[in-house]
């Protein structure tokens, strides 16, 4: 019976294994919400980048002080532009109507996209922009085809170019390279480093208490290990004598 | 409080309150001097362990009750209101998730403990039937619950299973719209969901739990020999293999409590999303009536029945097998012929088909996961569902040929507890 048991568990545990998924192919993002200076440096990108198109509604702005280990004069001073008041939200500089009449659409809010798509996809999102004479915007995308979001970090990456695939009798586009004369202010190294620090701070905006609950989970689990120590040698007191 | 032909007790507030109210009587014969078999195994921490996390759910639920807002505008932004602003808000929701997840974990464990000892035959078949209606209203529950978050999954998960209802003939259609309280899944379905989910099913839970236990302990604890113990008493009229709930098993039960409570945590602090399996990732983004997510599947605790209803290509044909799958749960004490209860003493085909019958539980449940024109070695999901779904029927029908006509060969059951 023990062996069953025990099978069943590992049998729950493997659910993990079997829940995860979904797109192939995705980089990694190694996403760390306890790297501090990471989460700085993603923070300067998304509130320069992201926020003029892209809300947070979720988010306030004071629940960000915490996760970066900084005041919040120098949030106030360095990462939001124009007017705050105590308990805002991260909202975007653009209105939803322009958006629609600009991209077709509202450019979707960020506060959970870490977790409805996962890190591993906004990090290689992020890293699968190409020149597209054809599109509208001028951009295109590998991962989320005739994505309607232009290449905002073009001067750090460089004007990226599709490389292109025969497959039959189809020409499709299997990858990107940036081109030595188009390169931008970052080696490629640095680019993925900077949108890595900007999936690393989407991460948080999707669950700011991330890394406090694993902090007190050591606590919590270290508390309940000795408790059940003590539990156990209480019954085997008690059960002593029952034969 | 001096007349002693009226209470038990000595006096002080103890004997007041035993002179009114059958307190010590009532603590007595459902804990103190309850007598269960000393021989407790592993399977047999499921049924506190249930106890302990409906309570769970009952206390995070009350708090998270105190921030949500049940209305189609406000549900989702209300969720992450109490996931980022409101104080331990977090804790509280995990908990609530994690709990939904590990109540169907301990109840499965539960029930499968049943199966193996033969807990459900006679004299405890009122025992399993209370607890078939836990379960169906666990099922209940749960499926009102997830629907609160007013996510993309939350949203179109309830968009298939009500629109089930729509399969049966002539009145499906109005059944649906009755279930709905609207064409479409709206905020008139978000706040009688939410009704249902806090106060009336709660309610029919503890109810029947009352119920459950009482007849357990209105005929004794079944054990993992299945040998009934009050039939060797001692000269007080206590049974020789018992042992007074309190203090044994509720030591005992402590100690599974924490080692239960170590996974709980490691869910709750480590893993909260459990891959997605506890929280699945389109439940991240809000209802959108207007764009299906690619692929809609239920929490996994459902699963098994799912891949049963898919099996079947004909709509209303699935919805009438599934229902049927959990219908066979409730005749179990009647298709069981056998006179042994424990597996331990029960035939070499008994033992294969329960094995059987456990293990499609469990790949069923994993087909669910899956669409169903994924190739699992070589064939679909389907072909393999109507597999499993066979094995998982065949099971009853194997279960009562095997014992009404006399083709199980059990070993002799001991008159005493083993161990």
């Amino acid at each position: 019976m023990k062996k069953t048991a025990l099978a069943l568990l590992l049998l729950l545990a493997s659910g993990v294994a079997f829940g995860a998924g979904g797109y192939a192919d995705l980089m990694k993002a190694r996403v760390d919400v306890s790297d501090e200076a990471s989460l700085q440096r993603g923070a300067a990108l998304f509130t320069n980048l992201c926020i003029s198109c892209h809300s947070a509604k979720y988010v306030r702005w004071n629940a960000l002080p915490d996760a970066l280990g900084v005041s919040m004069e120098m949030v106030e001073d360095n990462l939001i532009y124009g007017s705050y008041q105590e308990g805002n939200m991260m909202r975007a500089a653009m209105r939803e109507a322009d958006a629609e009449r600009w991209f077709g659409a509202a450019a979707p809010d960020l506060s959970l996209t870490a977790r409805s798509r996962g890190a591993d996809w906004v990090y290689t999102y992020l890293n699968s922009f190409y020149r597209d004479p054809d599109a509208s915007s001028g951009w295109n995308n590998t991962l989320l085809v005739n994505s309607s979001m232009p290449h905002v970090m073009w001067t750090l990456q460089g004007v990226p170019e599709a490389k292109f695939e025969e497959v039959g009798d189809e020409i499709q586009v299997a990858g990107i390279r940036v081109p030595e004369q188009q390169a931008g202010m970052l080696s490629e190294e640095e680019f993925h480093q900077a949108t890595r620090d900007i999936t690393n701070f989407m991460a948080f905006l999707a669950e700011p208490v991330r890394a406090k609950r694993q902090e007190i989970g050591v606590w919590v689990i270290g508390f309940l290990v000795i408790f059940t120590f003590l539990a156990y040698l209480l019954k085997r007191e008690y059960w002593r004598d029952i034969h | 409080m001096s007349d002693a032909t009226t209470t038990k007790a000595t006096g002080g507030l103890l004997g007041w309150v035993d002179a009114r109210f059958p307190l010590t009587k009532m603590w007595n014969e459902h804990i103190a001097e309850y007598y269960a078999p000393k021989n407790f195994n592993f399977w047999y921490y499921f049924g506190s362990l249930a106890l302990i996390v409906l309570v769970n759910q009952l206390l995070t639920g009350i708090w998270l009750t105190m921030n949500y807002n049940p209305s189609a505008e406000g549900a989702f932004a209300s969720v992450e209101y109490i996931m980022r602003d409101v104080e331990w808000g977090w804790l509280i929701r995990y908990m609530h998730s994690t709990g939904a997840s590990a109540f169907f974990v301990v109840v499965y464990l539960h029930m499968f403990r049943a199966l193996m000892y033969g807990s459900y035959q006679k004299p405890r078949e009122l025992i399993w039937i209370f607890g078939m209606i836990i379960y169906l209203l666990l099922m209940a529950e749960a499926f009102m619950g997830y629907l609160l978050p007013w996510g993309q999954m939350s949203f179109w998960g309830a968009q298939v299973i009500i629109s089930l209802f729509g399969a049966i003939p002539g009145v499906g259609e109005q059944l649906a719209l009755w279930i709905r309280g609207d064409y479409n899944i709206s905020g008139v379905t978000l706040n009688r969901f939410f009704a249902l989910h806090v106060v009336a099913l709660p309610l029919a839970l503890v109810g029947l739990v009352v119920f459950h236990i009482l007849a357990l302990h209105e005929v004794g604890s079944n054990n993992p020999d299945g040998v009934d113990i009050k039939k060797n008493k001692d000269a007080s009229g206590k049974p020789k293999d018992g042992i007074p709930f309190h203090p044994y098993y509720t030591v005992k039960d402590t100690f599974g409590l924490g080692v239960f409570l170590i996974f709980f945590a490691a869910v709750v602090f480590f893993a909260p999303e459990m891959g997605g399996l506890f929280l699945e990732p389109p439940n991240f983004e809000p209802a959108n009536p207007l764009q299906t997510p690619e692929h809609i599947a239920p929490v996994w605790y459902f699963t098994a029945f799912y891949s049963v209803l898919r099996a079947v290509p004909d709509k209303f044909g699935g919805v009438v097998l599934m229902g049927l799958a959990i219908f066979m749960l409730f005749l179990l004490p009647w298709i069981d012929r056998g006179k042994v209860r424990s597996i331990r003493y029960r035939g070499l085909g008994h033992k294969i088909a329960l094995g059987l019958f456990a293990a499609a539980f469990v790949i069923l449940s994993y087909l669910g996961l899956k669409a169903p024109s994924d190739i699992i070695v070589g064939l679909t999901v389907t072909l393999w569902a109507q597999i499993w779904t066979a094995v998982y029927f065949g099971f009853f029908v194997f279960l009562y040929v095997y014992t009404a006509f006399g083709f199980e060969r059990t070993k002799p059951v001991p008159e005493r507890v083993t161990d």
